[in-house]
């Protein structure tokens, strides 16, 4: 038993040999010029969704649970990570100090609210969860649409209302100006950095998923009766998960906002939860790797398509919407999972010649 | 001391009494039966004394602990443990996960130290892979650790379930129906493999069976009930031989 | 008066809420499963009915009735097409299979009529009522949302109750292989009921697109998402109780944008959803359900 290698820490290390070698691939394009500025302009949002669609991996494939609310957690990691940047970029001159603070800052206030919504709402299941984080993800949008935060030499101050409800002194500055946003962030988000933070990303979902929570938390997934039956606090479990995705999501938002100089809250609307989802179902539930190549495929594609001036970029969200329903229909109706299993071994049989397989298929 | 004692137990489903002053006493390392017909109300015990229902009147006491009305997860760590009726496995993680799972709030590390694979890690996994095999091998299980627990036979998939709920550590194993689907030479196998368990494991057995052969070959005592209330109970030979007993079974 | 005037128009919008809560609780009793494209139903309803009377010129109630009847025909083909293989399948699968038939819809509308939103006609022509000497204007559109709405709710009740197809409803709800045992065609109960909340979703949105007249192809996903709470709130599966959430959540819109904050008033109206699944999950006329072991 011991000198072999386990079959999931073989597909932990394969994800991590692809991931590195993709990223020299990149920067070896990027070094001999032969990466178009569309290209480049990119490299940060594939990091981005990668990391938000494999975070949201753990708690669809995993936990077993829909949360469509993932945008909501990375508005918040974006907001927060962007006003802790903007209120020291002036004390905190180094970009390699204070990015990765305003990252870890987005993160842990994306796993609160994640924490803080996940008690009462983790008791529901199904479709509740599924509107309920919906509904969570809305709030947080809204909130942040109509929020004003100013900051002078009194400290932060806060209005829902207008700008002028802030009272601020003359010295004072805004932060985030309702609908229009956020501005003045400094542009730390480099592809060396979202590689990296996708890297650790992954080390964190992989070796979370062979541990013993891990375990636990696919028992609950598995049957949740039978999980109490042998112990286990499903409420815990949950919420661990929960945490962990929102987390990474506020990760992904720190990156995110620290990519543009300006953001709005209108961007992280339930639709950024639907395509970070659409990620996920593509890539494969449960599928950690998966998730990360649908992300940037399914980011290039109608980016590169838009850039040849194809008008097939009308039909990306079509093309998706029939992908999607079909998958789903492949994939979950025993019927046809079963007769296209069938005929993949017949096929195969027919290609190598080997009868075994066909029996086996059948 | 009684390791299990039940009082007076009772539940109602809206107008509907399924159990009514339900009385048992359970020594430590017996082999007790609980029997009776179809829809008497057997699995709804088990579901009280496993937390999964409230029952409306009585108590449930367990090595001198009140259990009565705690969640399924504090009883389990109180020490009674449990298989289903209709199988309940993880069967998305393979035979060696299921056990390891029952093994989780025994061998203990934060998810932190998983998470940065700490050494504590390393040794704690192995330890537990160790006495995860050491748990399937009595019931020849050891050979299918690395099987997808839904791939596994259905004989085979019972006794998962037990080996699961053994790795809980349990004082008191509750089985629901396991021969339940076995042919007669399997459920031979399945009594001696039993045996072996409460002597091995030292655990005491509370278990539902219909299959008469294996009642009364390794029943020690045993209760029945019959809609809902206690017909009669105490030695295996005794009860099948009460004429009321096999009234019940059998009909006027 | 400014109370009362906004009072009138959360029960307008309020009643709007019903008709489609009312297709959601339906769908969600009989079929189990959350049909996130209904709202987009709505959508395809209002550009149905918007097409008709450009540019074939035809009557405004006979536009209503097309849509209604084009709308009924869709969503028994979205059922055959992209449920009815799913009955067996985890509610993870149906929803995301929904969300895709939602996607589809949205898009499809975004092909044939382009991106910029065009203006809805009204198709009512009651007269408006006028109370305390012109103080108070009761709209046609809302004087007809709040009678429609009301007339559905007793049409829908007394056909559920009273007819064959409608019991056969309750039976497949309650409990659908005993439903199919009892000799009940589940799958032809099912297409009906996909069929009765499409239809529905068409008449929700000449209502819809009369009240608020412009019409996209993302109209019907906010309103079918509200929708969907307010069948929450009221409790899913009962009839009365989408009417009742469908009032609640318009009435509470409306006041929240206008009393408290106009960007803040989707977010109130999730909040109380929130609140409302927290401390009573089933709704307010729901039933709680429990899980046999």
């Amino acid at each position: 038993m011991k000198h072999r290698i386990k079959p999931a820490t073989r597909k932990s290390f394969i994800t991590y040999a692809i991931m590195i070698a993709a990223f020299i691939f990149v920067e070896i394009l990027v070094s001999t010029g032969n990466a178009s500025n569309m290209f480049q302009g990119l490299l940060v949002p594939f990091c981005v969704y990668s990391i938000s669609a494999a975070a949201l991996n753990l708690t669809v494939g995993i936990l077993g649970e829909l949360s469509l609310g993932q945008a909501g957690f990375m508005c918040i990691g974006a907001y927060s990570s962007a006003i802790f940047s903007v209120c020291t970029k002036d004390t905190i001159t180094q970009a390699w100090i204070r990015f990765p603070i305003a990252m870890l800052i987005g993160g842990i206030f994306a796993a609160l609210f994640g924490v803080l919504i996940g008690i009462p709402v983790l008791r529901l299941r199904g479709d509740y969860l599924a509107i309920v984080t919906l509904a969570f993800g809305e709030i947080i949008k809204n909130v942040f649409a109509a929020l004003y935060v100013g900051y002078d030499s009194n400290g932060l101050h806060f209005s829902l209302t207008s700008q002028g409800d802030l009272n601020l002194a003359p010295d004072g500055k805004m932060l985030i100006n309702g609908a229009l946003g956020i501005s003045g962030t400094p542009k730390d988000s480099t592809f060396v950095i979202g590689f990296i933070v996708l890297m650790i990303s992954l080390v964190i979902l992989y070796n979370f998923t062979n541990s013993r929570t891990g375990r636990a938390v696919m028992s609950v997934r598995d049957n949740r009766i039978a999980a109490e039956s042998i112990g286990l606090n499903i409420t815990k479990y949950k919420l661990i998960t929960f945490g962990l995705t929102a987390f990474l999501g506020g990760v992904a938002g720190a990156l995110f906002s620290h990519n543009l100089s300006a953001l709005q809250a209108s961007k992280f609307d339930y639709n950024l939860s639907i395509l970070i989802l659409v990620f996920v179902v593509l890539g494969g539930i449960g599928n950690i790797r998966g998730s990360v190549i649908a992300a940037i495929v399914l980011t290039y594609i109608p980016e590169a398509l838009r850039k040849a001036g194809s008008n097939l970029t009308n039909y990306r969200m079509l093309i998706y919407s029939i992908i999607l329903i079909i998958m789903m229909i492949f994939t979950s109706n025993a019927k046809i999972r079963g007769f296209f299993t069938a005929s993949f071994m017949r096929l195969k049989g027919i290609v190598f010649k080997n009868k075994s397989a066909v029996k086996e298929g059948e | 001391m009684a390791l299990l004692e039940v009082k007076k137990l009772g539940i109602s489903f809206g107008g509907l009494r399924a159990v009514d002053d339900f009385s048992m006493t359970i020594e430590k390392g017996e082999l007790y039966g609980l029997i009776g017909p179809n829809g008497a109300g057997k699995t709804t015990i088990f579901n009280m004394l496993t937390g999964v229902y409230k029952p409306t009147d009585g108590s449930i006491w367990l090595d001198g602990k009140n259990i009565t009305g705690k969640s399924t997860t504090e009883i389990n760590k109180s020490g009674i443990a449990r298989t289903f009726q209709n199988i309940r496995l993880f069967s998305k993680l393979s035979v060696l996960d299921n056990v390891k799972a029952g093994l989780t709030n025994r061998y203990t590390y934060s998810t932190a130290t998983g998470i940065f694979r700490l050494p504590k890690f390393f040794r704690t996994e192995r330890e537990m892979t160790e006495k995860a095999i050491e748990l399937l091998k009595p019931f020849e299980l050891d050979g299918d650790a690395d099987l997808l627990a839904s791939n596994l036979p259905y004989g085979k998939q019972r006794k998962l379930e037990i080996a699961r709920a053994l790795a809980t550590g349990p004082k008191l194993l509750l089985l629901d129906e396991p021969a339940a689907g076995m042919n007669p030479r399997e459920t031979a196998g399945l009594m001696n493999t039993i045996l072996t368990v409460r002597d091995d494991f030292g655990v005491t057995v509370l278990l539902i069976e219909h299959d008469m052969s294996l009642v009364s070959g390794i029943c020690e005592k045993l209760s029945v009930l019959n809609f809902g209330q206690l017909l009669c109970e105490g030695k295996t030979g005794d009860v099948l031989r009460n004429p009321e007993v096999i009234k019940a079974y059998l009909g006027e | 008066m400014a109370f009362l005037d906004n009072l009138i128009n959360g029960i307008s919008l309020g009643s709007i809420y019903a008709v489609i809560a009312l297709g959601y609780t339906l769908v969600y009793g009989i079929a189990k499963m959350l049909n996130f494209a209904h709202g987009d139903v709505i959508m395809v309803g209002g550009y149905v009915i918007f097409t008709a009377m450009t540019s074939m010129k035809l009557n405004a109630y006979l536009s209503v009735l097309i849509a209604i009847l084009a709308c009924t025909v869709l969503g028994i083909i979205i059922e055959k097409v992209a449920y009815k293989p799913l009955r067996q399948a985890t509610s993870l699968a149906v929803l995301i299979t929904a969300i895709g038939v939602s996607y589809f819809l949205q898009n499809m509308a975004l092909l044939i009529f382009g991106e910029k939103p065009v203006t809805f006609t009204s198709v009512i022509d009651i007269p408006k009522i006028t109370l305390f000497d012109g103080q108070i204007v009761i709209k046609s559109e809302t004087t007809a949302a709040i009678v429609v709405s009301v007339l559905i709710v007793v049409g829908l009740s007394l056909f559920v109750n009273k007819t064959k197809s409608g019991r056969a409803m309750l039976a497949v709800s309650e409990d659908k292989d005993a439903a199919q045992l009892m000799g009940i065609n589940v799958n032809r109960t099912i297409s009906l009921t996909f069929a009765i909340g499409s239809g529905l979703a068409a008449i929700a949105g000449a209502l819809l697109c009369s009240t608020y007249p412009v019409l996209s192809n993302t109209t019907g996903a906010m309103p079918g998402i509200k929708a969907f709470v307010a069948a929450v709130f009221g409790g899913i599966g009962s009839i009365p109780g989408a009417m009742i959430g469908g009032l609640l959540i318009g009435v509470i819109e409306i006041l929240g944008r206008a009393y408290i904050s106009p960007q803040l008033a989707d977010a109130i109206v999730f909040a109380v959803l929130i609140v409302v699944l927290i401390v009573k999950p089933t709704g307010i006329l729901g039933k709680k359900v429990n899980e046999k072991v």
